[in-house]
């Protein structure tokens, strides 16, 4: 793919130079959205300078929910940061435990029995549903649809976070892989149970795109509104859905074939214009790639052990080492980097959170735009601010 | 037509909200202090420590060993030895917490402890409703009160409970069968040692002094 190095120009120029520092100089208008503003989805700042109502210039400020999650997992054991992985990306605890299990399980060479793969797989692709779902009705409730899509979307959310609850304990943090495999087996009655809520899924998504999807007021606000052409999505590093709905067709369920994706049949939904319109849109279809993946693994999950026989609870010490593992989260890819010294803890550990690199071309999107757009183009880029801080 | 889309919608809102009235399976939530969803077999929330029998400071499962509090991520129990031993569980003469605490203000309900715990001893409650108006001393739950029967575990947790106490049964049995045979076989080493010229232990190390 032909790759352009330079950075495009943005496209509204009106700022006489004394204005650049972010100072209202004549009628230009600075304004800082956040950190308590109700569009940004938790503590973020957009410091944005209006020219009436269009944007000229916009700087994400984050950090307001650091945590210093590198550091305390360079000073906890290999098990000890499972845990705190739930709470990088809150509403996808699944897929970061997934992630970061992979990185452990390259770094000591562990490999996880059939069952825990598929286990691995359904989980993932439940998680898929749960961000998904959330991100739309968040995203339509951005555009002014108060309440009642992001209510449907809770409640088709809720089944599948009773799935988690049944099986892991717990509904968010579920703390659920190990490194070689997972925690428990699934409880009795959960494949059936898993199943029903799969088959339900098809419907909800029906129902919701015929009670927004073509609604005039949607495709007014959301077409053509914040575009991000392939060639900058792919200089910027971004990943995952966004990046698809630019156009660029890479998805690491595809491509690095991690897991068992490979057995499954499943397409690659992409956008064509990289709007704010493509990448609703490649959400909704997403999750009905996710559905078929659902049902095809629940279909054929066989019996068997659900963790490597070589995997250690008390006194983990991989080899001294470093290994990234990288999977295709909800949000795009989620990577850990991890040096191991050969001692309980990790040396470094390093996290690559999608939802911060794909903030990044925020400012790209939104110049020129009306300030109103800037909450939506927000919401499309899906972040999560526990992950954007960490 | 401009509004179609609009319409559709409304009519889906409005199937949605009819629905609820006339069909009771599309009502998703309950109304919370009434009336109450029941806790799922696998749910936890807190830690809580298991003792056998009736008297929590006898039966107590835990030997202080502190892999616990060494494994805990965000290093919410304190844990003191004890002096003195006791017997356990299966009647091996083990060490006891004097002092068991867990700030469950700081706890995350991760459940590392319990699968780090070698002796079955700690365990995640369901109890949510714990909250308090003293935050310091209310939120720090001392050995009396985390310990609880191992027939609550029961409870709480059937199947998995199940599976500990045949896991703890099964070597209960083994230890007590390995006594019968240390006994045994005791009984006719002395037997032997009673008849003279017993034959040197070739098999030992020799011990170099
Ligand atoms: S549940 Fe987690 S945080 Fe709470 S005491 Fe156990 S190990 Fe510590
Ligand atoms: S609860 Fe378990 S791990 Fe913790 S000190 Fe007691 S025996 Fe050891």
């Amino acid at each position: 793919m032909e790759t352009i190095t330079e950075h495009p120009e943005p496209k509204y120029e009106i700022l006489p130079k004394t204005s650049t520092n972010g100072e209202a100089a004549g009628n230009l208008l600075e304004v800082a959205m956040g950190p308590h503003h109700p569009s940004t989805h938790g503590v973020f700042r957009m410091d944005v300078v209006l020219d009436g109502e269009k944007v000229v210039k916009l700087k994400p400020v984050f950090g307001y929910l650091h945590r210093n999650h590198e550091k305390i997992a360079e000073n906890t054991t290999y098990l000890g940061s499972m845990p705190y992985t739930d709470r990088l990306d809150y509403l996808c605890s699944m897929t970061n435990n997934w992630a970061y299990a992979l990185s452990v399980e390259k770094l000591a060479g562990l490999q996880p029995p059939e069952r825990a793969e598929y286990i691995r797989v359904i989980t993932a692709e439940l998680t898929r549903l749960v961000n998904h779902t959330c991100l739309v009705g968040f995203l339509l409730q951005d555009m002014g649809a108060l309440g009642t899509p992001l209510m449907y979307a809770f409640r088709e959310r809720e089944w599948i976070l009773d799935l988690f609850e049944a099986l892991s304990g717990s509904r968010m943090m579920c703390n659920y892989m190990r490194f070689g495999g997972c925690r428990v087996d699934l409880p009795a009655g959960w494949i059936e149970q898993a199943k029903k809520a799969v088959d339900s899924y098809s419907g909800f998504l029906d129902e919701f795109e015929k009670f927004l999807t073509e609604n005039e007021i949607l495709v007014a606000r959301t077409q053509g509104v914040g575009v991000l052409s392939s060639e900058l999505a792919i200089n910027a590093s971004i990943t995952g859905p966004m990046l698809r709905a630019s156009g660029v067709n890479y998805d690491i369920r595809k491509v690095d074939k991690y897991g068992i994706y490979e057995r499954f049949d499943f397409r690659v939904p992409l956008g064509d214009h990289g709007d704010v319109y493509d990448r609703y849109m490649i959400r909704l279809l997403e999750m009905r790639e996710s559905v078929k993946i659902l049902n095809q693994a629940l279909r054929d999950i066989p019996a068997g052990p659900i963790i490597d026989p070589k995997a250690k609870i008390r006194g983990f010490r991989p080899k001294a080492g470093e290994a990234y593992g990288r999977i295709e989260g909800p949000k795009g890819e989620l990577g850990f980097y991890l040096i191991s010294d050969g001692s309980p803890n990790p040396y470094r550990y390093r996290v690559r959170p999608p939802s911060l690199i794909n903030l990044t071309v925020l400012e790209d999107m939104c110049l020129g735009q009306d300030v109103a757009d800037a909450v939506i183009i927000l919401g499309s880029v899906d972040i999560v601010l526990g992950e954007v801080d960490r | 037509m401009l509004g179609e889309g609009i319409i559709k919608g409304m009519a889906e809102t409005a199937r949605n909200f009819l629905g609820s009235y006339t069909d009771p399976a599309r009502l998703v939530t309950v109304e919370f202090p009434e009336e109450k969803v029941p806790a799922k077999e696998n749910a936890r929330s807190f830690p809580f420590l298991i003792f056998d029998g009736d008297d929590a400071a006898k039966g107590l499962r835990c030997v202080a060993c502190q892999i616990c509090e060494k494994e805990c991520p965000p290093k919410c129990i304190y844990i003191t030895k004890s002096k003195d031993k006791k017997p356990d569980y299966v009647g091996k003469s083990q060490f006891y917490p004097a002092v068991f605490d867990i700030d469950i203000s700081v706890c995350m309900s991760c459940q590392i402890c319990v699968e780090v715990c070698p002796f079955e001893a700690i365990k995640m409650d369901t109890e949510f409703e714990l909250s308090n108006t003293d935050r310091f001393g209310g939120l720090l739950f001392d050995k009396q009160k985390l310990a609880k029967p191992n027939e609550h575990y029961h409870k709480i947790h059937p199947t998995e409970a199940a599976e500990v106490d045949g896991r703890l049964g099964a070597e209960k049995a083994k230890l007590e069968a390995k006594a019968k045979a240390d006994a045994e076989a005791k009984v006719k080493a002395a037997a032997a040692a009673a008849i003279p010229k017993p034959a040197p232990d070739s098999s030992a190390p020799a011990v170099v002094k």
